[in-house]
């Protein structure tokens, strides 16, 4: 229904845009420097005035409908409803409702039945109120923005205001994400902390969060808790690994920045680039293939053949395959900074009598450091944030160690077994979850705005 | 013209960017210890003459230089001249103020620190402080040497970029247009610290103005399409021009 009546909107839009349109030629007798406004502008502020006010009346409508609607259908049966506990009640509404709007059914009964066709009567009313409400928006928005039209109207600012507030709207959906994600993960982590003191959970040595019973069967055990859930081997592993990353990324990608920008011809640029930017489209389940079946037996390959005991998942494995994924990230956004070194303070250099790597040394990078420095940052929350080679080739084991040689875990990881599979959603384990998602955002967070900092510091220094 | 030493020359000098040619069979003698002001109008090539003279066009891949070009007589496209010490001995000053992104001190004393002038810290600061003073601008800056170079005006920024060429003791110095992007006053500044390192260096000169050509110069070289069209004593040049296109161009006619 709501769609139909979406449809017709847009076409009442179009055809109120012409009339406005036709109206505002018509009173300034084609003499259209009369106006304030040019025709268009009047043609949009009609078809805004007709069209909006029914849009925003539509969606409201199409969100709350349903919950008004299933609450009307409860009080009516609420009779019967409160002999049942939740699970069954929804149970019952759900089977109602697949009854009047078709779906799957697990059994009928009267009740079910009776409840489907309130159900349907109701729907039915809802989309007639909804016609008609939207009929009246409708003929109330054009009169009022017919009768506007006058020479003297301002309509460009009116339309132009109201452009202003779609944008800002828009940009606003994507703030109101960021933080219902945010307040989501703070929420939870708040009830994980209820059940596990928070130091215990940061500075602990120890994680096994299999060990952690609860609910039905179990004892609680919330002693045990702030010893199982101790977070420090997660964020060591996730270090190491970053760190090994890092010292791969960075000298490499680096280099072939310095190369591609200030020594590689142009043709051999315009093909090496797009090859090397190749690399951050491999999906990086991908590099997690080649990070176990070839990086990590061969690193143990060669450890045991100088003696050291290499475990076959190995910090080292995920860290360099890690590296050799943000290569081209480091290489790319390197790349760019260098490059905005202006032309003119390479040239001054030179005609100092620099050479090419003395100018390197001592003008281009300094100039771009605190881009470079930028640069590296995201790569380190890009590095932080990886999952999917880490899990294929670090393992899940989480050891307390800072020996690249062995297995270790990631906040990542842990994140992901903890909520594989089925979960309940208030168990310490469960929660634990949320809980590492919040210390590794406000990690990546940190570093973002100092990398945005930098960046902007950089902004300043030339010119 | 009164007989001078020739500090440098180029015979038959043709340069090409690729398919374009920027600058037909240009010969021209640059007197040691005076300034020669290449004029012309835009795109005539006197710049590109300009960067043949310490090799800068190198830095341009699709740049070709032909002919011959001579500092005290050595060709300086020969192979075995090594470019960074050739231009060591031929600097440059550009258009645009190009301050490094580094302090005051540090500016000056690039150049005298990556050719080992200068023997310990001292000898440094003697050699900026002294290039800084010759550039007229130490007394502006004592008190914030070590303030960032682009924290300057665009005039003191321009005496910096001079500052930071002789630092290094060349025997020429090259000028883009070194006052295009500078006030009258900061201009004049400019023009008169030309007229006094005359006395110690070579100076060539690229400007769009008459008037400082006839200031500052005492050779003046006309440029049009390439072609090098005439070349004299900046005297007979403005008073007495023996080209039509030379006589328009500097009435102001053309160009």
């Amino acid at each position: 229904m709501a769609l139909y009546i979406l449809g017709a909107l847009l076409i009442i839009a179009s055809i109120a845009f012409v009339i406005g349109r036709t109206k505002a030629l018509a009173i300034c007798g084609n003499n259209v420097s009369s106006l304030h406004s040019r025709p268009i502008y009047h043609g949009a502020f009609l078809s805004i005035c007709a069209a909006v006010p029914s849009f925003i009346f539509i969606v409201a409508w199409t969100v709350f409908s349903g919950s008004v609607i299933n609450s009307i259908v409860k009080s009516r049966f609420a009779e019967q409803l409160s002999a049942m506990g939740l699970p069954q009640v929804e149970a019952v509404l759900r089977d109602a409702k697949a009854l009047a709007f078709g779906g799957l059914v697990g059994f009928k009964d009267d009740l079910k039945v009776s409840a489907s066709e309130a159900y349907s009567s109701l729907q039915s009313t809802s989309d007639l109120l909804l016609l008609a409400c939207v009929v009246l928006l409708v003929v109330i928005g054009s009169v009022y923005g017919f009768k506007q039209i006058t020479p003297a109207f301002r309509t460009r600012h009116r339309v132009e205001k109201f452009v202003l507030a779609l944008l800002a709207a828009c940009s606003l959906v994507a703030i109101l994400t960021t933080v219902g994600i945010i307040l989501s993960l703070i929420f939870e982590s708040i009830r994980f902390f209820e059940k596990v003191p928070f130091f215990d959970f940061l500075f602990g040595y120890h994680w096994s969060p299999q060990n952690a019973f609860e609910g039905a069967g179990g004892t609680s055990l919330s002693d045990d808790n702030s010893r199982i859930f101790g977070a420090i081997p997660l964020f060591t592993g996730t270090f190491l690994i970053t760190f090994i990353a890092i010292a791969v990324a960075a000298p490499f990608g680096l280099m072939s920045a310095i190369y591609m920008s200030d020594y590689a011809s142009l043709k051999f640029r315009a093909y090496a680039k797009p090859a090397l930017e190749v690399l951050a489209g491999i999906p990086t389940v991908a590099y997690g293939f080649f990070a176990a079946l070839t990086i990590a037996p061969a690193i143990r390959g060669w450890g045991e053949a100088i003696g050291l005991s290499v475990s076959s998942e190995s910090a080292l494995a995920a860290g360099l395959v890690m590296g050799i994924m943000i290569i081209p990230f480091v290489l790319s956004l390197s790349d760019d900074v260098i490059n905005a070194v202006p032309q003119s303070l390479r040239d001054g250099s030179y005609a100092m009598g620099a050479t090419k790597s003395e100018t390197i040394r001592k003008v281009v990078l300094p100039a771009a450091l605190p881009g470079i420095v930028a640069a590296l940052l995201l790569a380190i929350s890009r590095a932080v944030g990886e999952t999917m080679i880490v899990v294929m080739a670090a393992g899940l084991a989480a050891n307390l160690t800072i020996n690249p040689l062995e297995a270790v875990t990631t906040v990542t990881v842990q994140i992901v077994t903890l909520l594989q599979g089925d979960q309940e959603f208030d168990s310490a384990k469960t929660l634990a979850a949320f809980a590492l998602g919040l210390v590794l955002f406000v990690i990546t967070l940190c570093l973002n705005i100092i990398a945005l900092r930098v960046v902007q510091k950089y902004r300043e220094q030339y010119d | 013209m009164e007989q001078t030493e020739i500090k440098m020359s180029g015979k038959d000098v043709s340069v090409s960017y690729g398919e374009k040619q920027a600058l037909f069979d240009v010969n021209l003698d640059i007197p040691a210890k005076q300034v020669t002001a290449l004029i012309g109008p835009s795109g005539c090539g006197k710049s590109t003459f300009l960067r043949c003279l310490n090799r800068m066009n190198d830095t341009i891949d699709i740049c070709k230089v032909s002919g011959d070009i001579r500092l005290d007589n050595q060709d300086i496209y020969h192979r075995d001249i090594d470019v960074v010490e050739l231009r060591a001995r031929v600097g440059m000053v550009f258009q645009k103020p190009n301050p490094f992104p580094k302090s005051i001190f540090e500016n000056v004393g690039y150049g005298p620190k990556i050719h080992g002038l200068a023997n310990g810290k001292a000898e440094l600061e003697e050699i900026v402080v002294k290039s800084l003073q010759r550039a007229g601008l130490f007394e502006e800056v004592k008190d914030r040497l070590y303030e960032p170079g682009t924290g300057l005006s665009g005039g003191q920024q321009q005496r910096l970029c001079i500052a930071r060429a002789i630092a290094v003791s060349p025997e020429v110095i090259l000028m883009d247009e070194p006052c295009s992007a500078l006030d009258p006053i900061a201009t004049a500044k400019v023009e008169e610290l030309i007229d006094e390192l005359r006395e110690n260096y070579t100076i060539v000169i690229v400007t769009h103005s008459m008037q400082q050509a006839a200031r500052v110069s005492q050779q003046t070289a006309m440029f049009h399409l390439g072609y090098l069209v005439e070349v004299d004593d900046t005297d007979t040049m403005f008073t007495n021009p023996s080209d039509k296109k030379t006589q328009d161009y500097i009435t102001g006619r053309y160009g």
